[in-house]
């Protein structure tokens, strides 16, 4: 910086940037041209790609792991994480497939799904808020936990034969192309959305995220909010449980094998800090559609899956870098 | 760049697409999907899968697979493979139901579905290929270890557990032909219940009950290693030969040393290979899945379906030091 700069008053803006300028700069915009390159990629890649069934077909690779996403954006927003979300799946899957050899009913079938993600969720919480232990050593041991359980009751047998009005959830389409799950999946990103952006809670979620003693002192019940976005994620594990049990139409210990990783980089690549305090659901939306659009893309042009955790991990880098990369090559340092 | 430039171009790409879908519409489309991908035992068929299609000249093979041994995974796969349209689809499935109305979405479009290794519920496919049968099993313990004995002499079984089904069904397969080998005695049956240190004990016993033992039959991937080991340890390498059901990776060392002289197990590569002629048959209309219908396999001769079209494809392969080290690293 030279003198004659130095000397000069420092510029304060006295509002923040023009609506305009900050679309162009937000990361949302930059995600929804990854996704426009991608869809395009993907229509000049394989002649099958822009087929009407094929796409709704690809939409169930992300939807149920999407509607965890969201639950999980806000707890990462709140600056924790739920790392146990698959294991969670897999017990619910389980208990509501025990249940189903005691004759439940498509009812009773969703009431467990619900109740065992939330009763889980109330586990990792409690032991979050109420013994302050670090929510990734938490999980870690419950993601162990809640599938090892799984495990003990299922072995390597299955529970299968659920009732065909309970398959509706997985396979069930509302119109035309237009499956239930991903009506599901957008209604739930609206309400993700309005509850994160537009109300009290939301600020607070934020807020916690930023600093939870200014947010303490400010009033918020740090505890509590935290508490609720625990219930959330196990609330949204259960439904997660719900859909793909259906889809699947049996259970084994091994469902939804390593989804939390998905479900946390689908959150990530959205734009939301793994630190806390930033991020949207609009993010994490179109992090969706871009992780469904590759996996299916890739999986058009028979590509390994092992190649596609690869394409995805370089996708979650490159995205993540590029912006500290530009600021870099401006600035020539480093945020 | 001129216009004439960019749509003499665009019209280049667009005949070389054309070209290249043209050409894949001839080729008959085979997918063979893996439980996994990174199986060596997967990897195997895959070889063998394109051994056929190069013999077949007009066939192509699509081998892919999950990364993990999931359901979800897998229908995600299937889903693909429906959206390209391929010919046919050969699946071993992670889980019998699961995949169920994903491939029967596969057929309802028109392609091909069989199931191969592990099956699928029967109205999730047209056929199933099991690698082979209980009678065929049966009937290959006992050949093994009869054709080492030219003289005749005592075996012994051991098993896993009393109550295995398997074991139990490939026991009772080779006493109902025992009387072809007049000259051979089964002595007595144990049971090692799986368990490595509870079959090397048994095997022990049989040792010390039966000095005069030829051969211990093994239908167990655990219970062989076990015995082998005990045969060598217990200095009897050379009198008494140990055979049965074992893995190529497991048996390599008594294969080498000498206490087992040849064992057997089905054979990816011809697994693969069988697969890949059922569906390309099945998928041009050469030959239609139905209880009692023949169908071709190339070298491994013909399949033949039951009432739950399913087939066996052959004998247990046998596994001797002529061809261990080429499959140890396999599976």
């Amino acid at each position: 910086m030279s003198i004659a700069e130095g000397t000069r008053p420092r510029h304060v803006p006295d509002r923040l940037a023009s609506r305009p300028a900050r679309i162009l700069r937000s990361w949302e915009l930059l995600l929804t041209v990854i996704a426009i390159l991608i869809f395009l990629a993907n229509t000049q890649a394989s002649p099958y790609f822009l087929d009407p069934w094929n796409l709704s077909d690809a939409t169930f690779n992300f939807t149920e792991k999407a509607m965890i996403a969201f639950a999980m954006a806000l707890l990462i927003i709140a600056g924790e994480i739920d790392l146990s979300v698959a294991g969670i799946i897999a017990l619910a899957s389980t208990a509501m497939g025990w249940a189903l050899q005691y004759g439940a009913g498509m009812p009773v079938l969703v009431l467990i799904g619900l109740g065992v993600g939330l009763v889980c969720g109330a586990f990792n919480g409690l032991l979050v808020t109420r013994l302050g232990l670090p929510s990734i050593v938490v999980t870690i041991g419950t993601m162990s936990l809640f599938r090892g359980i799984s495990y003990i009751v299922l072995g390597d047998q299955a529970f299968n034969g659920y009732p065909s009005d309970f398959a509706f959830f997985g396979r069930g389409y509302v119109f035309w192309v237009i499956s239930f799950e991903l009506v599901l999946f957008a209604v739930l990103a609206v309400i993700y959305g309005v509850v994160l952006h537009a109300t009290n809670f939301g600020r607070q979620i934020y807020a916690i995220g930023n600093n939870a003693t200014a947010a303490t002192f400010s009033g918020i019940r740090v505890a509590r909010v935290k508490m609720i976005l625990f219930l959330l994620t196990g609330l949204m594990s259960g439904i997660a449980a719900i859909c793909l049990t259906a889809r699947l139409g049996s259970t084994r210990p091994s469902i939804a094998f390593a989804w939390e990783l998905e479900v946390v980089t689908m959150v990530v690549l959205g734009g939301v800090s793994i630190l806390g305090g930033a991020g949207s659901i609009l993010g994490v939306v179109i992090a969706a559609l871009i992780m469904g659009m590759v996996t299916f893309g890739l999986g058009l042009l028979n590509v390994p899956g092992i190649v596609m955790s690869i394409f995805i991990g370089a996708l979650l880098i490159g995205v993540i870098a590029l912006p500290r990369l530009i600021r870099l090559v401006r600035t020539g340092k480093a945020a | 760049m001129s216009i004439t430039r960019r749509i003499a171009i665009a019209t280049g790409v667009a005949a070389a697409l054309m070209g290249t879908t043209a050409m894949a519409q001839d080729n008959v489309r085979i997918a063979l999907v893996a439980k996994s991908l990174g199986n060596g035992f997967f990897e195997a068929a895959a070889r063998g899968a394109e051994e056929a299609a190069e013999e077949l000249g007009n066939a192509e093979i699509i081998y892919t697979g999950p990364t993990s041994t999931t359901a979800e995974g897998q229908i995600e796969v299937i889903n693909s493979l429906v959206a390209q349209r391929v010919d046919a689809i050969a699946i071993s499935a992670n889980d019998p139901d699961a995949v169920v109305p994903a491939l029967q979405k596969a057929m309802q479009r028109g392609i091909t579905v069989i199931s191969w290794d592990s099956g699928v519920a029967p109205e999730g496919r047209e056929m199933h290929l099991a690698p082979s049968s209980d009678e065929l099993i049966g009937q290959t313990i006992i050949k093994l270890a009869a054709d080492k004995l030219p003289d005749g002499g005592k075996v012994a079984v051991l098993s896993a557990t009393s109550t295995s089904t398997n074991q139990n069904t490939w026991i009772a397969e080779m006493e109902k032909v025992m009387d072809q080998y007049p000259d051979i005695e089964l002595v007595a049956t144990v049971y090692g219940d799986d368990l490595a240190d509870k079959s090397y004990r048994e095997t022990q016993g049989l040792l010390q009950s039966y000095p005069d033992l030829d051969a211990i039959i093994a239908p167990t991937s655990v219970g062989i290693v076990a015995a082998a080991q005990a045969v060598q340890d217990a200095g009897k390498t050379g009198e008494v030969n140990v055979t049965g059901l074992g893995l190529p990776s497991e048996m390599a060392g008594a294969i080498e040393s000498g206490a087992s002289q040849s064992f057997a197990i089905w054979n990816p590569v011809d697994l693969g290979y069988a697969t890949a002629m059922l569906a390309y048959n099945l998928a041009t209309d050469e030959a239609k899945a139905e209880p009692g219908a023949e169908i071709g396999m190339g070298r491994m001769g013909t399949a033949t379906l039951d009432d739950d079209n399913q087939a066996a494809m052959s004998e247990p392969f046998t596994y001797d030091a002529s061809n261990i080290d080429e499959f140890k690293s396999v599976f």
